[in-house]
C-alpha cells in the first residue's frame, strides 16, 4: 500500500504506528504544520507545557515510569534549545526519549533565519544520535530509525530536526515494518566463558556483593524479576545506585539500602570490604566510587554493562561482560542452575554477620524534634501514609531528593524518577506530569526542595489544564539545602547566595493558579495535612516547612574513600579538605 | 607491575597484545574508522576527541565508498593504553560508525602521508634542495627561479625527516595530509 501524505501527517502517522500516545510540546512558527495534523485527529494526546525545558523532562518522567519512549514536540530556535538541559539530562541517565524540533525551511538555513538555530549541531553532543531531514520521502523511516536508535542498545535521546518545507511537501509513506533499521545493531548476549568464570567466582567468593543501577530498569521487567531471583536464590546482599532504586525491593531481605556519596553506611562499608563486586548496569560513577585509588580495594570486580565504553572507564574490571542485562542474568541463572546452585554458605554467613554490625550503627538516625519538622521525619510519614499505594515518585535535586532515596521504599521498577547523572535543578515537577499522564489513576508526589522548584514552576499551569492530581510535596528550608551543606563543610560557613529570599506564598500561589495549596509547620499536624494533600482530587502545592539548618548525611565528603564516611554533625565543619576540595 | 589486562573472548585482539590497561605510559596509536557518509558524522568523530579530552594528532577523511555511502576516518591518537581502549569503545558507541579498527594494536600495517613543501632559495642552497629532494624520491611539482614546490609521500617519519633537512635550505610552506594507513595482509574489514 502506497500513500501519498505531507510531511507533518507522516510525522504524525509514523508516531502513531510507533504506539505513541501522549506527545509534550510547545507549538512556533515552524512546527505549525505539524500542530496542524495534531490537531486533526484524536489518537495521540499532546499537552501543551509551558516551557520547552519541561516538555523534554514530561516525555522523561513518561519514559521513565512506562518503559516506552517519551515524546516531545519544540519548534525551531529558542524552542529546540531550551530543549537542551532535557536532552542532556536524558543522556546522563540513559533514557529513552525523542525530540521532534522544528527547523527554518531548507532554503533558509545558514541565513541566520528568525528563528533559526545549528539544531543538530548543538545538541549533537547531547543526544545518542540526531538527524536533519531534508528530504520529506526519507521523514518516516528517520522517525522509525529514531525510535529503534533510543530505545535499543543503551538507551538515549535522540533529535529529529525538520524544516518547515519538509512538513508541507509531500512523499510516500514508508510503513514501520518496511523502514531500514539501519546498521545500529547492539550487542545484547553476553560471553559465555565469561559469564561462567563470574559463577566460579560466585560460587567461592567469601563476601560478595551485587551493586546494581539503572541498566537493570532500563533492561526491562524480566531483568528486575532475574535480578530478584539470583539475589534471594544465592543470598548475597545487594545494594543500588539511585538510578536503580526498586529493580530490588526496599523491603527484601538481601538490601542494603543506596550506596554512594549520601548512600547508606552498610552499604558502603559492604563495597569497601567485598571480595567479589558484581556490578550489574551501573556505572562507577564518582557519586558511587569516592576516591578511585581506595574504592573496594580487595575485591575481584565483575561489570555488565551494554556499553562497551562503560566498561574499564574508571575502575579496571577483572570479569567484563557486554550485554543487555535481562539476556546475562538469564544466561549466568542458567549456568549457576546447572552447575548445582554452589555459594560459600560458611563465607556468607560471616559476611551477613559483618553486615549486621554495620546496620546496626543505624546510619540514618537524626535528631528529632517536637517544635520544627525534620524532613527525615516529614519523608518517613510521607513513606508511612502512602504505603502501598499505586505510587511513583519524582524528584528535583539536592538534599531533598538524598533524603527521599534513603527514606522511601521502592519495592518495584520504574517507580522512582530522578535526576540522576546530570542532577538537573528542575526535573521533577514537569517529570511528575508526565508520569501522572501515563498513568492516570496513580498517585504522583514530587518531592522538591523549593529552590529546584521554582525553576520549573511555571508547569502548575500544565497541571491544572489538565486537571493532572500531582502532588507537589515541597521540603521548605528556605535554603538551597546542598549547597548551603556545602558552604558548611568546604567554605568556612560563608552561606554566600545560597538562601531562597523573597519566596512566594505557595498557597496563595497554588490558589492564583487554580490549584489547591497546604502549609504545614507543627510536625504534630503533619499527618493530618498530608492525609490533606493525599485525598484532595488535584493538583497541591505542599508547603512543608522545615528545619533549615538541617545536613544531608550520611556522607562520603569529597576525594574519601567509602570507609571514610561521616554519620552526623560531629565534626562536619571543614570536613572536605585538600584534594577533594577541588571536587564537587 | 601492573595486572596484565587480557580481555577474554575478545577477537580485535592479537594474543601477544597483552598490555597492562591501567599505565601511565604514552602510547600513539592510528585507528581507522570506518563511518556512514552522512551530514556531520566528522563532526560527532572530532566532537567526542574535543568533547572528552583526547588528542588528535592526525586526522585525514575522504569517501571510499561511494554506493554503499561508506568514509574512512584515520585518525593518530596519543594517550595512556585505557585512553586509547575508551576511544575505540566511544567511537564504536556513535550510531553512524560501522567499523572501529586500532592498526597499531591488530598487528602491522601501512601508513603513508603526502606532503607539499615550499622551498625559496637560490645558488648553493638550492642545489643541495634539489639533491636533497631526490634521495627522498620527492618530486618537484613547481617551480620558479627563486622557488620549488616538492611533493613527498611516505611515512610521517619519512615527512618529518625531510623538512629537517630543508628548513636551513628555505623551508617556507609546509601542506600535509595527515596519515592514511591500512591493516596488511588480505582481510577486507
Amino acid at each position: 500500500m502506497t500513500r501519498q501524505m505531507t510531511g507533518a501527517k507522516m510525522l504524525v502517522q509514523a508516531l502513531k504506528d510507533q504506539g505513541v500516545d501522549t506527545v509534550f510540546g510547545y507549538p512556533g512558527g515552524a512546527v505549525l504544520p505539524i500542530y496542524d495534523e495534531i490537531f486533526q485527529q484524536n489518537d495521540i494526546q499532546h499537552v501543551l507545557v509551558r516551557h520547552e525545558q519541561a516538555a523534554v523532562h514530561a516525555a522523561e518522567g513518561y519514559a521513565r515510569s512506562t518503559g516506552k519512549v517519551g515524546v516531545a514536540l519544540v519548534t525551531s530556535g529558542p524552542g529546540a534549545t531550551n530543549a537542551v538541559t532535557g536532552l542532556t539530562d536524558a543522556l546522563m541517565d540513559s533514557i529513552p526519549i525523542i525530540v521532534l524540533s522544528g527547523q527554518v525551511p531548507t532554503f533558509m538555513i545558514g541565513s541566520d533565519a528568525f528563528q533559526e538555530a545549528d539544531t543538530v549541531g548543538i545538541t549533537r553532543p547531547c543526544t545518542k544520535h540526531n538527524w536533519l531531514v531534508k528530504d520529506t520521502a526519507k521523514l518516516s523511516s528517520v522517525i522509525h530509525q529514531a525510535f529503534h536508535v533510543a530505545s535499543s542498545g543503551r538507551p538515549g535521546p535522540v533529535l529529529v530536526d525538520i524544516p518547515k518545507d519538509v512538513q508541507f511537501a509531500s512523499a510516500e509513506y514508508t510503513p514501520k515494518p518496511k523502514a531500514p533499521v539501519g546498521h545500529y545493531q547492539p550487542q545484547v548476549k553476553g560471553d559465555m566463558e565469561t559469564i561462567t568464570a563470574l559463577v566460579e567466582a560466585i560460587e567461592t567468593a567469601e563476601k560478595p556483593v551485587f551493586y546494581t543501577g539503572g541498566g537493570v530498569i532500563n533492561s526491562g521487567p524480566a531483568a528486575s524479576q532475574l535480578l530478584r531471583e539470583l539475589v534471594e536464590a544465592t543470598g548475597i546482599p545487594i545494594t543500588s545506585t539511585l538510578m536503580g532504586l526498586g529493580a530490588y525491593p526496599a523491603s527484601g531481605k538481601n538490601w542494603l539500602g543506596m550506596l554512594g556519596m549520601h548512600g547508606l553506611y552498610e552499604a558502603n562499608m559492604a563495597m569497601h570490604g567485598c571480595d567479589l563486586l558484581i556490578n550489574i548496569g551501573a556505572r562507577f560513577d564518582d557519586r558511587i566510587t569516592g576516591r578511585l585509588d581506595a574504592f573496594s580495594p580487595n575485591s575481584k570486580k565483575a561489570h555488565i554493562d551494554i556499553d562497551p565504553s562503560s566498561i574499564n572507564k574508571v575502575i579496571k574490571t577483572d570479569l567484563p561482560i557486554v550485554g543487555d542485562v535481562g539476556h546475562v542474568l538469564e544466561d549466568l541463572l542458567k549456568v549457576w542452575k546447572a552447575r548445582g546452585r554452589k555459594v560459600n554458605r560458611e563465607g556468607l554467613a560471616k559476611w551477613w554477620r559483618r553486615i549486621e554490625e554495620w546496620q546496626a550503627v543505624k546510619c540514618l538516625t537524626y535528631k528529632t524534634s517536637e517544635t520544627v519538622i525534620k524532613p527525615q521525619y516529614a519523608l518517613q510519614r510521607l513513606e508511612a501514609l502512602t504505603k502501598g499505594m499505586d505510587r511513583y515518585i519524582t524528584t528535583e535535586v539536592g538534599q531533598h531528593q538524598m533524603w527521599a532515596a534513603q527514606f522511601l521504599g521502592f519495592e518495584d521498577p520504574h517507580r522512582w524518577m530522578t535526576s540522576g547523572g546530570l542532577g538537573t535543578m528542575g526535573y521533577g515537577f514537569p517529570s511528575s506530569i508526565g508520569v501522572q499522564m501515563a498513568h492516570p489513576e496513580s498517585l504522583v508526589i514530587n518531592v522538591a526542595g523549593e529552590a529546584s522548584w521554582l525553576m520549573n514552576m511555571q508547569e502548575m499551569g500544565t497541571a491544572v489544564q489538565y486537571r493532572l492530581p500531582v502532588k507537589q510535596f515541597i521540603l521548605n528550608n528556605e535554603r538551597l539545602g546542598m549547597v548551603r551543606q556545602w558552604q558548611q563543610l568546604l567554605h568556612g560557613e560563608r552561606y554566600s547566595s545560597s538562601w531562597s529570599e523573597a519566596l512566594p506564598d505557595f498557597v496563595k500561589l497554588a490558589e492564583a493558579f487554580g490549584a489547591k495549596g497546604i502549609i504545614c509547620k507543627d510536625p504534630a499536624d503533619l499527618d493530618d495535612a498530608i492525609m490533606e494533600m493525599l485525598n484532595h482530587e488535584g493538583p497541591v502545592i505542599f508547603d512543608c516547612l522545615v528545619e533549615k539548618h538541617e545536613n544531608c548525611f550520611p556522607m562520603i565528603p569529597s576525594g574519601e574513600p567509602h570507609n571514610k564516611m561521616l554519620l552526623g554533625d560531629a565534626k562536619a565543619t571543614n570536613a572536605i579538605a585538600g584534594k577533594g576540595a577541588v571536587l564537587v | 607491575m601492573p595486572p596484565l589486562h587480557i580481555k577474554k573472548g575478545s577477537n580485535k585482539h592479537s594474543a601477544y597484545n597483552l598490555r597492562p590497561t591501567f599505565s601511565d605510559l604514552q602510547e600513539a596509536h592510528t585507528i581507522t574508522v570506518l563511518v556512514e557518509n552522512e551530514p556531520g558524522v566528522l563532526a560527532r568523530v572530532i566532537g567526542l576527541f574535543s568533547g572528552r579530552g583526547y588528542n588528535i594528532d592526525s586526522l585525514t577523511v575522504a569517501e571510499v565508498d561511494h554506493e554503499g555511502h561508506l568514509s574512512r576516518i584515520t585518525i593518530v591518537t596519543t594517550g595512556t593504553p585505557q585512553v586509547i581502549e575508551q576511544i575505540k569503545a566511544q567511537l564504536g558507541r556513535i550510531v553512524s560508525v560501522r567499523e572501529v579498527h586500532d592498526l597499531t594494536a591488530e598487528g602491522s600495517s601501512v601508513e603513508r602521508e603526502l606532503a607539499l613543501m615550499k622551498v625559496t632559495g637560490s645558488g648553493e642552497k638550492r642545489v643541495e634542495a634539489l639533491r636533497l629532494a631526490d634521495i627522498f624520491r620527492a618530486n618537484v611539482v613547481d617551480s620558479t627561479l627563486e622557488s620549488f614546490i616538492f611533493q613527498l609521500t611516505g611515512a610521517p617519519d619519512k615527512i618529518d625527516a625531510f623538512a629537517d633537512l630543508m628548513r636551513p635550505l628555505g623551508l617556507v610552506q609546509v601542506a600535509r595530509t595527515g596519515v592514511a594507513a591500512l591493516a596488511r595482509g588480505h582481510a577486507g574489514s
